[in-house]
């Protein structure tokens, strides 16, 4: 056997003589560890222990080693193994054994040639004879070569396992001085042979064995046919469908229907965003290709279109292949185009492939220019043959299809560079084809199509922006243009929200400073021009106004509150730029109902243009508001008989700009409108305020002015209706508030002077220290622990080794005594001998 | 005088690069006459020049005059004391040696004439020229007296020059505030800021009275330009710069004493100061008034008067008004009775709006920092302060709500603003009297700030955070409102533009699809795009 055997100690002898059991059931031998307290969740090792036991364990560790050691002290000379190997700790132990086995042979069959005295003494290992099993190592070393083909038999495998690992290292032992047993091989031949011969022969048979098989089931089924049609016979098949129909249950049907019902197909993956973007672009390119191809229509010879692109075999040498130049198949009026062309060119391409392949080593330049000599000819061909061959289209249609080809859109666009660029892209176009340009360009320049197309875009969006404040600035200003686009902003703005809001941050900033530098300068302001009215209300659609802090929205409703604030009113046409920004202030706070207190002031202030006796007021007017002066009386109807003729109807927006009104009776409609804009927007703010603790304080200057100031009668009855309107609603706030109470917060717990309770939740543990001191720590008790059990250990083999010594004393000492009193024993006799012969001398 | 000569030869060299042979003509002149006195006709050469059209030649000329003149002072070969007339002289019986000074007096003095005029040309080059040189006349007249010194006791100083120079500055038609802050240079000299001080004194008496007290807005704005490029030294030793330079006891000479500087400036601002100003003049001084006139004066109690008036006049006046009472009272003793009174009334909703909101609260915080003011009178500017805070900008919010918190931290027993428990449920209306004028009968304190809390739901992030603080019981410290005070609405805007860092910024979900849709359709329902 392979294994080592595993060195005895003598505490397992003594538990092998007496079982453990036996030792473990002894009260004198166990000795039982008190434990202080019952930890749970602990496994203790050493609640019991064998004092005894282990004991007589140490004693003979020591006497193996110690006592031994003791022994040979002072001895010089010593036992050498001089064993093949014995001090050799890299060999395995099985191959020491061999080897030595092996140098034994070799010397015994070395000495057998010498004096082949007796015969070959006969080895053995387990009781069998060796060599016998040799017999089998030679199979065995078949097997390695049989291994290659894969076959194994039972024998093989019962040989093999048999043997284990030994017996094969022994064969290849064999092996190297194999070739000298001639008749051994033979045998071995021999064996391998028939063992192919024998698993050919199976086979064989197994092939055999199945093709009878297959032809009795043939045979077999066969029969069963012609039987089956006697059988079919025997029942009549209407006898057996009646049986069957009443069976059809509606359940059945159901079951059926469900095992039958199509199963869910396989649907077709779905289209990664970039994917879909290249779709989109690919079927924008096949349109433009589609558009252009119209409108060039017929002889028009494309020179400059599809230049731009350069292949890497190009030789810039003025030949391009251009795209009419190869014909695709295509029908035209139901019947195959351009038939004899395709056939030409097949008939080119080959002859230049044969080319090709002839003249492989001939200069590329030289198959070009050739190629393209011949293209030429071919072109100028088929544009003859086409022109001969389109007669059914007439001019007039083709003209017509140009034509249409020209107004519409190209299908993409390259991304805008500048400004002018983009300007240069959509001069001209209508608002409708402004927005198609825009959404086209964004398209096919779509972030997921190429690596720069993102900031080409975000480029895009920030000059988009410029041009909407561009167009505004325009006289007349182009504002349905600006509308088309918003939805175009509004998807960019979507896809860069970083570009986008820094294009507004940077709007709003320099409008700011420019409004702080004209403050600096002159201390008021002008109201802000349509431009600036247009990004503000842009602002509001791309980004949310009711967050608490944006960086666009709050200094936007900022840039408003400063204008409201700042800007004093002059003209009519003030007076519609305010009532703008106050319809945005109103859309910005809307949703969040936030405090604006500009706003009021300013409606308040717009209000109080339109009273005529400007005496004896009950309010306080706020700047840029004054009490009287040359503007104060902008909103004061002149004739009251004017508002008759009026009519409520939205004022453009180019009304902040520039505002014509050629007469009186224009003038005082215009006053009401903005009248009962102001007053709507006052009602808004009464809606959206109504929940403010101060709310009466807030509207008084506006209750003020609408109940003693500005009386309905004179007004038209939409704007009366107003008036009451809010009259009501400011009346119907509560006026009355509790007491304002700072909020509850829990007390301040008062100092303790009780000591500071820490519990312990691992106990044992070191606390309170970094985790170096702990490591620390733990080896300090560790060397402890060691140094003690070494200093243990010491004291006991010293212990031994005294009683050994007193042992050996001893015995010494009692052999003298022995001997002494052997000695004294036969001097005794011989003394009592010698008396006794004495004695009988003298008798 | 060093300044002035530099600008001399700077202007000198200006003009001999233009005007090379006019020059070289001119200057030849003057070296032809200092050389012999047979050539003195060529004087009126000289004059004629100075009275061309064209600036370069005035400015040469002037330059000509100033040194030819200069040099004859230095000569004394002008005549001395009263000099008799041009036919009397050339009559009288004298030697050829007193007929040529007297010939050449007469040629000076008409000089000194022409520059006077030209200080009312329309080119400013002209005017700047012949101040110059009329300085330079000054500083050699004080040195080489035209006057007979018969006495000791008398001080040397050409008074009527400067007084004749100080007449042309204060024009009554033309803005001098050019020429004027030229002037400011001799002002660096002790002598002549005393004798300009006691002129301008004495002209605008003289004008003033004539025009019977109505307003002369051009001159008062001279005279103002003037009068605040004066600034006195605070300390008597250093009085050193001195145009001229008295031989004998110097030290007890008017114009060497710091006293006798402060007594002119005093009078002098108080002469102007007792007509009738237009009122943005009146802002002018109220503005100055604090740091460089009060301090200077040797009584600044006298301004009390001027200052109460103002204090009364209402609105921003009064506002400036403030601080230059404050230095009387804080440094003077001023006893004001109403002053809380008026200060509490000063309080309107224009206050927020104002230029001078920042010096008007670093002021009003001031005043209301005495821990000894009575409970109502704080109470009262609080709740008022809140009160107008429902119309003041975000920028004015930033300073009036940690205003109102300072108030309620020095005076705790205002505490009851922002926190009275034990009428807890009880619903009552505002007693607070808004046009009450007297803060003791305006019922502040039977009131709550309400007013603060509406403005939690303000737009502004700052303001409603900053609102948000009555909540709580208020921190010990206070804040500190001067680094708000300057703050204006750009500021605020750039706060939220340059925090940009934030990652993702927020967008509006709502698919925007027209210009005037969305955010309640306000603007689409009352305007069209066209």
């Amino acid at each position: 056997m392979g294994k080592v055997p595993k060195k005895r100690s003598l505490a397992d002898k003594v538990r092998k003589t007496k079982t453990s059991t036996e030792i473990k059931n002894n009260p004198f031998e166990v000795k039982i560890n008190r434990k202080k307290f019952d930890i749970l969740g602990r496994k203790s090792k050493h609640d019991v222990g064998l004092p005894g036991v282990s004991r007589s364990k140490a004693i003979n560790k020591r006497k193996d080693t110690l006592l031994k050691e003791y022994k040979q002290k002072g001895k010089s000379s010593k036992f050498i193994d001089k064993r093949f190997g014995e001090y050799d700790t890299n060999m395995a132990p099985e191959d020491k054994i061999l080897k030595r086995f092996a140098m034994e042979r070799q010397r015994v069959h070395d000495k057998k040639d010498l004096y082949n005295l007796n015969e070959e003494e006969e080895l053995t290992h387990y009781g069998q004879s060796l060599a016998e099993m040799e017999k089998f190592n030679d199979i065995v070393n078949s097997d390695d070569e049989s291994e290659e083909k894969g076959l194994l038999s039972a024998e093989l495998t019962a040989s093999h396992f048999g043997g284990g690992g030994l017996l094969r290292k022994k064969t290849s032992g064999d092996h190297e001085d194999g070739g000298d047993g001639g008749p051994r091989a033979k045998s071995r031949q021999e064996l391998i042979e028939e063992l192919i011969q024998k698993s050919k022969q199976e086979k064989r048979d197994r092939q055999v064995q199945k093709e009878e098989s297959q032809e009795l089931t043939e045979k077999l089924d066969h029969d069963w046919k012609s039987i089956q049609a006697l059988m079919v016979k025997k029942i009549p098949r209407a006898e057996r469908v009646e049986e069957e129909k009443p069976k059809l249950e509606q359940y059945d049907m159901m079951v059926r229907e469900l095992v039958f019902e199509m199963k869910a197909q396989p649907s077709e993956k779905l289209k990664t965003p970039e994917e879909l973007a290249r779709e989109e672009r690919e079927k924008l390119q096949k349109l433009e290709a589609d558009r252009l191809r119209r409108m060039m229509g017929d002889q028009v010879v494309e020179s400059s279109q599809s230049q731009t692109h350069m292949s890497a075999d190009d030789l810039n040498d003025g030949f391009i292949l251009d795209k009419d130049d190869q014909k695709t198949l295509s029908y035209q009026d139901g019947k195959w185009n351009i038939e004899e062309e395709t056939e030409v060119e097949k008939d080119g391409e080959e002859e230049e492939e044969g080319q090709s392949e002839r003249r492989r080593n001939l200069k590329r330049e030289m198959t070009k220019r050739r190629k393209m000599m011949r293209r030429k000819k071919k072109r100028r061909r088929a544009e003859e043959e086409e022109t001969s061959a389109k007669p059914s289209l007439s001019i007039e249609e083709l003209k017509a299809q140009q034509e249409a080809a020209k107004a519409e859109l190209p299908y993409t666009f390259t991304a805008p560079e500048s400004l002018s660029d983009l300007k240069d892209l959509l001069h001209g176009h209508t608002p409708d084809n402004q927005r198609l340009i825009v959404a086209r360009t964004q398209k096919s320049n779509h972030a997921s199509l190429a690596v720069g197309n993102k900031l080409k875009l975000q480029k895009l969006l920030g000059f988009l922006l410029e041009y909407v404040g561009e167009l505004a600035t325009r006289s007349p200003p182009e504002l349905t243009t600006i509308d088309k686009l918003i939805p175009e902003l509004y998807t960019l703005c979507q896809m860069f929200p970083e570009a986008a809001c820094k294009t507004m941050q940077s709007i709003l900033g320099d409008a700011g400073h420019s409004t702080e530098e004209v403050l600096e300068v002159k201390g008021h302001l002008p109201f802000p021009t349509l431009d600036m009215i247009i990004y503000l209300k842009v602002t509001a659609l791309l980004f949310p106004t009711s967050d608490f802090r944006h960086p666009v929205t709050t200094p936007a409703l900022l840039y408003i509150s400063q204008a409201i604030t700042k800007c004093p009113v002059r003209s009519l046409q003030d007076v519609t730029s305010g009532l703008v920004l106050c319809c945005l202030a109103v859309e910005y706070v809307s949703f969040s109902k936030r405090f604006l207190p500009e706003l009021i002031n300013f409606l308040a202030g717009m209000l109080h243009l339109a009273v005529q006796d400007k005496t004896s007021l009950g309010y306080i007017l706020v700047p840029p508001f004054r009490q009287s002066g040359k503007c104060s009386d902008l909103l004061v109807v002149s004739d009251t008989e004017s508002c008759k003729s009026w009519s409520k109807k939205s004022l453009p927006l180019s009304a902040t700009q520039q505002l014509e009104l050629k007469n009186d009776l224009d003038r005082d409609h215009h006053r009401l409108m903005c009248l009962s804009t102001c007053l709507d927007l006052v009602k808004r703010c009464c809606l959206l305020y109504k929940d403010l603790l101060s709310f009466t304080h807030v509207f008084q200057p506006i209750r003020m002015l609408l109940s003693k100031h500005i009386s309905a009668q004179a007004f038209p009855e939409s704007i009366q209706e107003l008036h009451n309107e809010i009259l009501e609603t400011i009346s119907s706030v509560p006026v009355t508030h509790s007491r304002l109470i700072l909020e509850k917060k829990k007390p301040i717990p008062l100092k303790l002077l009780t000591p500071k309770i820490v519990e312990v939740l691992d106990y044992g543990k070191k606390r309170g220290s970094t985790r170096e001191e702990r490591e620390k720590e733990r080896l300090k008790h560790k060397y402890k622990k060691e140094f003690k059990g070494a200093l243990r250990e010491i004291r006991k083999d010293s212990r031994f080794l005294a009683r050994e010594k007193l042992n050996e004393v001893m015995d010494r000492d009692s052999e003298r005594k022995k001997k002494v009193r052997e000695l004294f024993g036969s001097l005794a006799t011989q003394e009592g001998e010698w008396k006794a012969l004495k004695r009988r001398k003298k008798k | 005088m060093a300044p002035a000569k530099r600008c001399n030869v700077s202007l000198a060299a200006t003009a001999e690069k233009s005007v090379k042979k006019a020059k070289i003509d001119i200057n030849a002149q003057v070296e032809r006459i200092l050389e012999s006195r047979k050539n003195a006709n060529d004087v009126f050469d000289i004059l004629e020049a100075l009275e061309s059209e064209k600036e370069k030649d005035v400015v040469s000329a002037a330059n000509a005059c100033s040194k030819l003149f200069c040099t004859l002072l230095e000569k004394k070969e002008l005549f001395l004391g009263k000099l008799p007339g041009e036919e009397e002289a050339v009559s009288g019986e004298c030697s050829a040696e007193e007929k040529y000074q007297m010939f050449m007096r007469h040629r000076y003095n008409s000089c000194v004439e022409l520059l006077l005029e030209h200080l009312s040309h329309d080119l400013h080059g002209v005017k700047e020229s012949a101040l110059c040189c009329l300085m330079k006349f000054a500083a050699g007249e004080g040195k080489y007296p035209l006057e007979d010194l018969d006495w000791t006791e008398h001080y040397s100083f050409p008074r009527e020059l400067l007084q004749a120079v100080v007449d042309r500055l204060l024009s009554k038609t033309t803005d001098n505030s050019m020429l004027i802050s030229r002037f400011q240079e001799f002002l660096e000299m002790e002598d002549v800021r005393y004798y300009v001080m006691s002129s301008i004194r004495e002209n605008v008496g003289k004008v003033m009275d004539k025009n019977k007290g109505a307003l002369v807005p051009i001159y008062q704005n001279n005279v103002f330009t003037l009068m605040s490029n004066i600034s006195i030294p605070s300390q008597e030793s250093e009085l050193t710069n001195f145009m001229v330079k008295q031989e004998a006891k110097h030290e007890d000479w008017k114009a060497a004493k710091l006293n006798e500087h402060k007594r002119v400036f005093e009078r002098m601002w108080l002469g102007f100061l007792k007509y009738k100003l237009p009122s943005n003049m009146y802002k002018k001084i109220l503005v100055i008034l604090h740091d460089s006139i009060l301090p200077h004066m040797s009584k600044p109690t006298l301004m009390i008067d001027f200052l109460t008036a103002a204090y009364e006049v209402g609105g921003a006046i009064s506002l400036l008004a403030l601080n230059g009472l404050f230095v009387l009272i804080h440094q003077h003793n001023l006893d004001y009775p109403d002053f809380y009174k008026n200060l509490y009334n000063l309080l309107e909703p224009s206050v927020f709006h104002v230029k001078y909101r920042a010096r008007f609260f670093h002021l009003a915080n001031l005043f209301l920092s005495s821990s000894h003011l009575p409970v109502y009178l704080v109470a009262a500017f609080a709740k008022r302060l809140a009160r107008l805070a429902l119309t003041a900008p975000p920028t004015a919010l930033l300073i009036v709500l940690p205003f109102v918190y300072n108030l309620i931290r020095r005076h705790p027993s205002c505490r009851v603003l922002l926190h009275k428990p034990s009428t807890e449920g009880e619903l009552l209306e505002d007693p607070y009297l808004m046009d009450e004028e007297d803060p003791v009968k305006c019922r502040a304190l039977e009131s709550s700030l309400w007013e603060i809390k509406t403005l939690q739901k303000h737009y502004h992030p700052d303001v409603a955070k900053a609102a948000l603080a009555i909540n709580t019981p208020l921190s010990g410290k206070e804040d500190d409102i001067n680094e708000v005070l300057e703050i204006t609405t750009h500021e605020l805007m750039e706060r939220d533009l340059k925090k940009s860092q934030i990652k993702n910024i927020p967008l509006e979900f709502e698919i925007a699809t027209q210009l005037l849709k969305g955010g309640g359709d306000v603007l689409g329902q009352h305007f069209c795009l066209d």
